[in-house]
């Protein structure tokens, strides 16, 4: 196995050091160490952190491979700095049997770029009636711990608690997508000033919240584990809030759009700002920002979405709801979070990987930067400038938000257990230089 | 004069009232003999209709016709797009076929926007009516009838006119469309509905909001009355058709409360029974038929003055029609 030494990299944003990874894990870390490896890599002005972990990613493998591949979705997620991804279970079929989260993960497993950690679906069919088999998920090769019915809400209240409790027996967790159904019939975007004067149907805020008021509730009535999924309005910020303070076992993520951009964007009735939970107010942005600086947010997910251009090449109504974010993610947060100094690297490191691993119970992710660890590693160029272009992307869609615009930084290598994804940048094919 | 008409806030006071001055000349051929003028000839406008709707797509083909220009009407209907053929590529298809306008009326809002925007087609796009969003010749036509009534001559505004809006606001192209035309023409603007039916966010709007009809009616000079559909019932915005007529709907002890010179007008269709009654729909003081004829006036106007004339020989769309010839030209070789 290839060897590196990385010299001169900024520790989670600390002093500079060198850094030798062999065999998979960091051998050493400490100044002018003179040890030959080798692929010597200068890291001067680089940020190193713990490999990101996301809790929410549609890699849309099987069924919309015109969309994502397991393949081209986890090139994209180590080109963003990932060396973990969820994948989320809507699929087609549904993963929600032990043979298509099998199926999901062993696609991971032949990729190499990511390890790829399925979500195994809450319900049969996502259809919220039927509890799925749960435990034949967990005790599958795939091992799930994080179930959800992403894009659609567990929304009966007794499927909920059962689903709360079910899962206590292999300490896994429900990830909601909080979304009231009959509050969002025909829902199209936040509701709210821009909502009414664009004549566009509201997905007002209240949905999300009345679900994820009730689901603490049950959560803390059965004593389980709960997670949010991409939480977007100030009022589920105070909700989350609330919960912790009772001491409840509530986590919560947060996508990167959600903390940069707003409703005021649809205006341009363009479908690449067409995402649900829909962008909201800068109010909410800004509630965002602090819930995630303060740790009431616990995570960073993508959320990462891809969709063919054709799903969103049309009219607003007719668009698909997602944005691709694995590859801005890192870059997004470092604008929203670093740069207005809520964060520091330390504190991306956290909520990008520690607590994102923790949550999904990935034993072998979210690691210190330390000896003996696994080389699960980003190394971050914080002073680059550059706009951004859909065209360089790994992921199959182009449905980003950020198209044109300047973001700040860039991953310049990603290594999984010990072996370079990505180095200057580029991808590398696994194996290349093992 | 900008190349598209997608929104009404897309008007300045000196564009509208352009519109509308036009409009008041174009009015005069109406009562000619011979009703119609070259200035489109060779032009070819497109009627992209994805919804049903026959008065506006008349309006709109009596004005093209009297403007001389070449007329093709594609109803999403019986055409490809029924086969699931894309806005895009009808676009494409139009764009390809030479359209120097596309009048279109769509079923979701942005869609005019979003052809606009867009390098689909190169022609101008005028919105005849978008989802729940705008219906910016409705608003013309509008605001050109109440001038009439309210402050006749050329270059009039309505500045300080009481307008009152009422009904389904929240569902509402022509409420829209109304309040942004009507501030840039200076009028005051209240909007009297069920508290279902009005958009959040509504506080924010350049208008007064009122859930009491009655209170209203001293206070103003032009009284339109919106279209409110029986199946909104069902979605519970109001429980009944009685309810909603007792409270909301205009009839003659309520037309009786009006100022004397005060119009009342309905964008039609009118839902007899609902939110007009028989007997004021058919007053003297209603300008439902006279709406209709000066919409086609401003459907001209606004073709006109889009189209018309030598203000488009140097703009862009010229200047892509005039490229596309060449392509083909050259693909032929």
């Amino acid at each position: 196995m290839t060897s590196y030494l990385i010299r001169n990299a900024q520790l989670l944003g600390g002093p500079a050091q060198d850094i030798h990874i062999a065999d998979g894990v960091i051998r050493e870390i400490g100044t002018g160490l003179a040890i030959e490896a080798d692929v010597d890599i200068d890291a001067h002005g680089l940020i190193a952190l713990p490999g990101l972990v996301d809790l929410h990613t549609h890699l849309r493998e099987p069924g919309r491979e015109d969309a994502e591949t397991v393949l081209t979705g986890t090139q994209a997620a180590a080109k963003g700095g990932y060396t973990a991804v969820h994948a989320m279970a809507n699929t087609f079929p549904v993963a929600d049997t032990a043979g298509v989260v099998e199926q999901v993960w062993r696609l991971g497993q032949a990729s190499g770029y990511c390890d790829v950690q399925p979500v195994g679906a809450v319900t049969v069919g996502l259809e919220g009636k039927k509890l799925a088999e749960l435990g034949a998920m967990h005790d599958s090769a795939a091992g799930v711990r994080v179930f959800s019915d992403d894009g659609k809400c567990v929304d009966d209240a007794v499927i909920m608690r059962r689903a709360l409790e079910y899962v206590k027996a292999f300490d896994g967790v429900v990830a909601q997508h909080a979304q009231e159904p009959r509050l969002t019939e025909g829902a199209q975007m936040n509701e709210g000033q821009v909502s009414g004067e664009l004549g566009l149907g509201g997905w007002p805020a209240v949905a999300e919240e009345a679900i994820i008021a009730r689901d603490v509730l049950l959560a803390a009535h059965v004593g389980s584990r709960l997670h949010v999924c991409h939480v977007s309005t100030a009022g589920s910020v105070e909700l989350i809030r609330w919960a912790k303070a009772k001491g409840w076992d509530v986590t919560a993520e947060v996508t990167p759009h959600h903390l940069l951009l707003t409703d005021e964007l649809v205006r341009s009735y363009d479908p690449v700002y067409k995402v649900n939970p829909p962008l909201r107010t800068a109010e909410d942005v800004h509630a965002l920002r602090e819930a995630l600086a303060d740790g009431t947010i616990d995570a960073v997910a993508t959320d990462h979405a891809p969709h063919p251009a054709e799903d969103k090449d049309c009219e607003w109504a007719a668009a698909a709801m997602g944005m691709v974010g694995l590859e801005t993610a890192l870059s997004v947060v470092q604008q929203a979070m670093v740069e207005t100094g809520l964060l520091n690297w330390e504190g991306v490191a956290d909520r990008m990987s520690h607590r994102p691993a923790r949550i999904g119970r990935l034993s072998g992710h979210g690691r210190p930067v330390s000896v003996g660890e696994p080389a699960n590693l980003v190394l971050f160029d914080p002073a680059y400038r550059g706009t951004v272009n859909p065209d360089s992307f790994a992921t199959r869609s182009r449905n980003t938000p950020y198209r044109g615009l300047d973001l700040p930084g860039r991953v310049h290598a990603t290594f999984l257990r010990g072996a370079a994804t990505v180095l200057a940048g580029e991808l590398v094919e696994p194996g290349e230089l093992a | 004069m900008m190349r598209h008409l997608v929104s009404a806030a897309d008007l300045s006071r000196d564009d509208a009232l352009l519109i509308l001055d036009t409009a008041e000349e174009l009015a005069q051929l109406s009562g000619r003999a011979v009703k119609k003028l070259p200035t489109l000839r060779g032009r070819t406008v497109v009627n992209l209709f994805f919804e049903d709707s026959t008065r506006t797509k008349t309006s709109f083909e009596v004005a093209e016709k009297r403007l001389s220009a070449d007329v093709i009407n594609f109803a999403a209907k019986g055409s490809s797009v029924a086969k699931g053929e894309s806005l895009k590529d009808t676009a494409l298809t139009l764009q390809a076929m030479g359209a120097d306008a596309v009048v279109i009326r769509h079923h979701a809002s942005g869609a005019p926007a979003r052809l606009a925007q867009s390098d689909w087609l190169h022609g101008s796009v005028i919105n005849a009516g978008d989802g729940t969003h705008e219906h910016p010749t409705q608003a013309l036509l509008d605001a050109f009838t109440m001038r009439r009534h309210l402050n006749p001559g050329l270059g009039n505004d309505l500045a300080g006119r009481r307008i009152t809006i009422v009904g389904d606001v929240l569902h509402s192209r022509v409420a829209r469309s109304n309040v942004l035309l009507l501030q840039t023409l200076g009028a005051h603007v209240t909007f009297v509905a069920p508290p279902t039916l009005l958009p959040i966010g509504i506080k924010n709007w350049p208008c007064e909001v009122s859930y009491d009809l009655d209170a209203a009616l001293a206070k103003t000079d032009a009284l339109m009355m919106l279209r409110v559909q029986r199946e909104r019932m069902n979605a519970a915005f109001f429980p009944t058709e009685r309810e909603y007529s007792r409270r909301y709907g205009l009839h003659a002890g309520r037309l009786a409360k009006l100022p004397e010179h005060a119009i009342v007008m309905h964008p039609g269709p009118m839902v007899r029974g609902m939110e007009i009654t028989a007997e004021v729909a058919d007053s003297p003081r209603c300008t439902v038929v006279e709406q209709v004829a000066n919409g086609v006036s401003i459907r001209m106007a606004v073709l006109y003055l889009l189209l018309g004339g030598a203000v488009f020989t140097d703009s862009p769309a010229e200047a892509a029609r005039t490229e596309t010839r060449t392509e083909t030209n050259e693909a032929a070789q």
